[in-house]
């Protein structure tokens, strides 16, 4: 074993140095970034929304002034959706996905090193626009025709429908490469029945992605070409419709919010088995509920727009759709709460968050299946009602597991434990400022008021749960920097993790920790569900006489079939790369002159880019031939 | 599927008896290129839908305005020129599956001419002439017509530039029998564009006429 | 509703209880073991109790859409209501023109025909009924009826601008005597009365943006100010009266930032002439 670990780390190490720095291929240090610039980007969307927490502690204050505050809740809705939830997502799919299916890397390692670039980008394009006061001001959800020229002519929805252009690569190209990834490059013996549920989320949130997010690009593609060059889409003058944009926009918005809920169940059915000592029980109804739910998604979109006046027969129809994508959650809920109840239960930082999780994402739940029901929705829409509802299943059904997975994956990826007491306080605090933070807007929507005001009278009763939400709000902050802090500190003074600090079911626990350039010494074969639990011979790399795939002849990783995972090819993998990279810096400069109006630096950035993907396919060795 | 997969596992596959060239279903290439175009299909499948919704919300009179249904004659014509190089294209494909690297590049200069046709009518006959009768701002109509043709002729932009790429390498003597992803992928890419244009050339051509 | 989802909270805390404290009794042992209950009660619980319960509360939903839809059909008065930046112009059959304030008979199905000259809008009184959007190129219409008589206060619930905050409206319900008093007052043109103010609102630029029915003064763009001081509020938020009405008036960009009136060219002795003006348009 020790000879072959020797070999791949003469194949698959990556020298330090610039080229490694703008050229690295490895999921696990771009999984790594995700990561970082996610929760970077977390604490921008943070601080927006203490902001407008304080601005509506009290009727009637003026901390920042309407423009301001319409900056604030749109660009807080685009970080948290666009710039935190879905990288942070795709950071540990990015991380985990690969080992847990036991492959070398993702199937197009170049392509994921392209979409944490695109990522990092469209980020900083987005928030450039703050640095000129322009930041978009119309929500996330962008209606028209107040983001078309004549009602909002600055530069703030040019950045808009441009930034998310941009990002929407990005993810593309990362959800292809995950299914990809997930359908041929599985460890021989990972039959589709025993494929990680994480994986499976991670799956059904790359199908979505696949056939949502087209309808999010044509609909920016469309307010481009209207607010810049006159075309008439969404304008009634000229027989354009503004519901149009509506349409387009839920019919990639609803399923965005399973985009980001889905991986989020997925991580929490990788935490529960492992804390509660037991095996999942309702493996195939998970699977089913993640996959059925993903279906399901693309028929509701409507329900976000009970209000705009369509015909009763639609509205019954998505109502119906409505109530339907309830069951698939509610049979995960119960599948877990069944795993809980039979297994015993490690009471940790992870499990703390899990529990909180379950919690809060039912209420939300219950919640949502109000909203289901067309007179209940029309009277809440647009209410603070809904904030509290989507934050619920938002911040309960992802973030709630996010920060499971930050303690319970950490020390997989930093090789150290957490701090189990600095995570009990940050678990204490977060679920109780959040719930003070949001359970009081529930009461402010049925009292009636709306969503996305910047200030409101006083004398109407909504001072004193207006106050508490603000409170909550500052805990739930405090609570974010103690998760930060145990992190950043575990990273000097954790204790060391070993492999497998949990004993854990998936394979990767079956190698280092932080695990290295290869993943594994041996390419296992697996037998069971539980590989780990089931396979001791697994733990020090399977011996090739037992199964193990060795690989260590160049740099290569196994293509495996989509159902029976059996093994079809060697395939060579490349190195680290800039071309990525210069494509980026391209793609950055010609989305720069489109938002400008340079159209002779963009048409230049257009054919460079070009030059980029030229470069980056240019034959060099093996890799290029397949 | 116990006792199938109970065998499989008993099944040696030597790494060394594994190839390193494959195409097909067993590449990775070619199923990112399979998810590519079901993506690439659903961005067409809503400019259609998004085509047909503001057609059904403006009432009665389609195109709306003075705008003159279009005409049939040379869009006939450069369906013929598109759709008939979908057929040297296989015939590229067929020829590098047997090994025969001329079959390859002959098929691939034909389909390349046949797309450059069909674009020099696009851009040098039909979009002058419309132009002259309507243009994208003079209402929703002109914008839908010159966005989806605009979006498809991208597309056959792409696609010819792919061709390009795979005449290149194949004068460098990349492909043969075993190794021809490439050119998979680039017959994949070039018959979802031909596929396109008979719903776009539906959509934007025949259905006013219904 | 609450209490089906209170009942389904309540079960699913009291497992999440029953499994830390069975946790917190045993050793930390893996168990394999298969269970017999594990899926069907998933099966139970996790499909066939929510479909049952979803499906009634379905059917119930349309029951109550259908009775909605149908109550609105009796509607014999219509009023038009339409949604500007950021206020909204109501307007009656018997040509009565007023801003932000709707006034209809006590116990009488009143229907509101809604659209807007600009953006989006979305007409939302919480105690009168559900919202309804306001969308250019579209005819949306709710009705609303107030068993007693009051004031009810309503928002704008979609997103609409700098001052999508302060768009209020609120609906006035009286009894039918005082309404019909009301709806006809409003509907006479103003009564000319030669005042200074009357001259400087004419020759400035107020008579450009807003119409006081009987005089030059016709401009569209800003409300109409025939009966402005009937009104109980100005610009939606603010209470009616000469002081607030002068500060409106004087400076309009610090009370509603972003609205479109500008801020006033004239002396304070004008504004004042002026407050005075329009203090006599009842």
């Amino acid at each position: 074993m020790a000879t072959i670990a020797q070999r791949l780390d003469a194949i698959w190490g990556e020298k330090p140095g610039l080229l490694s720095f703008i050229g690295t291929v490895d999921h696990k240090r771009i999984g790594m970034r995700y990561f970082y610039t996610g929760m970077l980007f977390f604490v921008f969307g943070g601080i927006e929304a203490l902001i407008m927490r304080t601005q509506l502690a009290e009727a009637r204050l003026h901390l920042v002034d309407p423009e301001t505050y319409n900056q604030l809740f749109s660009m807080h809705g685009i970080t948290m959706m666009f710039l935190f939830a879905m990288p942070v997502l795709s950071g540990f799919g990015n991380y985990f996905v690969p080992l847990m299916i036991g492959a070398r890397d993702m199937a197009f390692p170049r392509l994921n090193a392209f979409g944490y670039w695109v990522f990092l980008a469209g980020g900083l394009f987005m928030y450039s626009a703050f640095l000129v006061g322009h930041a978009p001001d119309d929500g996330w959800f962008n209606y028209l025709p107040l983001g078309d020229s004549t009602f909002s002519p600055g530069l703030n929805i040019d950045y808009y429908a441009l930034g998310l252009i941009f990002l929407g690569i990005s993810t593309t190209g990362g959800a292809i490469n995950f299914i990809v990834t997930i359908f041929k490059g599985r460890a021989p013996g990972m039959t589709l029945n025993r494929i990680p549920i994480f994986v499976w989320g991670e799956l059904a949130m790359a199908f979505q992605i696949v056939f949502a997010l087209p309808m999010l690009t044509l609909a920016c593609v469309m307010l481009v070409l209207q607010r810049k060059f006159g075309f008439h889409f969404f304008d009634a003058a000229a027989g354009g419709d503004p519901l149009l944009w509506q349409h387009l926009f839920w019919i990639f918005g609803h399923p965005e919010v399973y985009i980001v809920v889905l991986p989020a169940f997925g991580i929490a059915s990788a935490i529960i088995p492992t804390h509660s000592r037991r095996p999942m029980i309702g493996y195939t109804f998970i699977v089913l509920a993640e996959l059925g739910t993903a279906l399901i998604g693309f028929g509701v979109w409507v329900h976000h727009m009970f209000a705009t006046g369509l015909p009763q027969m639609t509205m019954a129809f998505i109502s119906a759709a409505s109530f339907m994508v309830a069951i698939p959650s509610g049979v995960q809920v119960f599948a877990w709460l069944a795993t809980m109840v039979a297994g015993k239960i490690r009471l940790n930082t992870p499990m703390l968050y899990i529990i909180g999780f379950i919690t809060t994402f039912v209420i939300g739940g219950v919640t949502g299946v109000m909203f289901s029901s067309i007179p209940f929705d029309q009277q809440t829409h647009d209410s603070m009602f809904v904030v509290a509802h989507l934050h619920y299943v938002l911040f309960g059904g992802a973030v709630f597991p996010m920060l499971a997975a930050i303690h319970h994956w950490g020390p997989k990826m930093t090789g150290r434990m957490l701090s189990e007491r600095l995570g009990k306080i940050s678990f204490w605090l977060v679920f109780v400022g959040f719930n003070l933070n949001m359970f009081p807007l529930h009461i402010l929507g049925i009292l009636g008021q709306p969503r996305r005001t910047y200030t409101y009278e006083r004398g109407l009763g909504w001072d004193i749960h207006n106050l508490i939400s603000t409170v909550g709000a500052f805990m739930l902050g405090v609570g974010v920097l103690v998760v930060i802090w145990n992190w950043y500190r575990s990273k000097s003074r954790g204790a060391e993790a070993g492999p497998d600090p949990w004993g854990g079911e998936t394979l990767e626990w079956a190698t280092s920790s932080p695990p290295p350039h290869y993943n594994f010494v041996t390419v296992p074969t697996v037998r069971s569900k539980e590989p780990v639990w089931d396979q001791p011979d697994l733990r020090d790399g399977q011996a090739p006489e037992d199964g193990g795939y060795a690989l260590d002849s160049g740099h290569t990783t196994l293509s495996t079939s989509l159902l029976d995972a059996q093994p079809q090819a060697v395939v060579h993998m490349p190195h680290e790369t800039p071309w990525p990279f210069y494509l980026t810096v391209c793609l950055s400069v010609l989305f720069f002159g489109l938002l400008v109006d340079a159209y002779a630096v963009a048409a230049a950035a257009a054919i460079a880019s070009a030059a980029s993907i030229m470069g980056w396919f240019w034959p060099r060795g093996e890799t290029q031939e397949t | 599927m116990s006792d199938t997969t109970a065998t499989l596992e008993n099944l040696r596959f030597p790494e060394q008896e594994l190839p390193e060239h494959v195409a097909g279903t067993r590449a990775f290439g070619w199923w990112g290129m399979v998810w590519l175009i079901a993506t690439e299909a659903t961005l067409f499948a809503a400019l259609i839908a998004s085509y047909f919704y503001l057609r059904f919300q403006y009432g009665t009179v389609w195109p709306p305005g003075d705008i003159a249904i279009p005409t049939l004659q040379l869009p006939i014509v450069m369906s013929v020129i598109l759709l008939s190089s979908s057929i040297p294209v296989h015939f590229a494909e067929s020829a590098i599956k047997k090994g025969k690297v001329g079959g390859l590049k002959l098929g691939l200069a034909i389909g390349f001419i046949l797309g450059v046709a069909f674009l020099a009518i696009t851009f040098g006959i039909e979009w002058p002439e419309k132009l002259g009768e309507f243009t994208p701002r003079t209402n929703v109509y002109g914008s839908l017509f010159y966005t989806i043709l605009g979006f498809h002729a991208a597309h056959v932009i792409v696609g010819l530039a792919m061709n390009l790429w795979a005449q290149v390498r194949a004068w460098k003597g990349a492909f043969d029998r075993d190794r021809h992803l490439t050119i998979q992928n680039f017959t994949m890419y070039w018959h979802f564009v031909d596929v396109v244009w008979v719903f776009v050339f539906s959509t934007i051509y025949l259905s006013p006429h219904l | 509703m609450l209490w089906i989802s209170t009942g389904v909270f309540v079960v699913v805390v009291a497992m999440l209880v029953r499994a830390v404290l069975r946790g917190r009794r045993t050793n930390d042992d893996l168990d394999k073991r298969t269970i017999g209950w594990g899926e069907p009660f998933i099966a139970i619980a996790g499909v066939l109790v929510p479909v049952l319960i979803l499906g009634g509360v379905y059917l119930f939903s349309l029951g109550q859409m259908n009775a909605l839809s149908t109550v609105g059909a009796e509607a014999k008065m219509k009023i038009d209501v339409i949604g500007h930046d950021w206020w909204w112009e109501v307007r009656y059959p018997n040509g009565a023109i007023t801003a932000n304030e709707i006034h209809i008979p006590v116990g009488e199905v009143v229907r509101l025909n809604l659209t807007t000259a600009d953006v989006i809008h979305s007409f939302w009184v919480p105690e009168l009924q559900v919202k309804q959007d306001q969308i250019p190129g579209h005819d949306n219409s709710l009705w609303i009826s107030a068993d007693e008589p009051g004031r009810y206060r309503g928002q704008c619930a979609e997103f609409c601008g700098l001052q999508h905050a302060n768009m209020v409206v609120t609906v006035v319900a009286e009894d039918r005597d005082a309404y019909d008093t009301w709806v006809a007052a409003e509907a006479r043109p103003a009564s000319t009365v030669a005042s200074d103010g009357a001259d400087i609102f004419m020759s400035s630029s107020c008579a450009g943006c807003h119409a006081i029915r009987g005089t030059e003064a016709t401009g569209q763009l800003g409300p109409d100010l025939t009966h402005v001081a009937s009104r109980t509020t100005i610009a939606g938020v603010l209470d009616n009266t000469p002081t607030n009405l002068a500060r409106f008036v004087a400076d309009p960009q610090t009370v509603k930032p972003g609205v479109t009136m500008p801020p006033t060219e004239l002396s304070p002795e004008e504004v004042d002439a002026v407050v005075q003006y329009l203090e006599s348009l009842r």
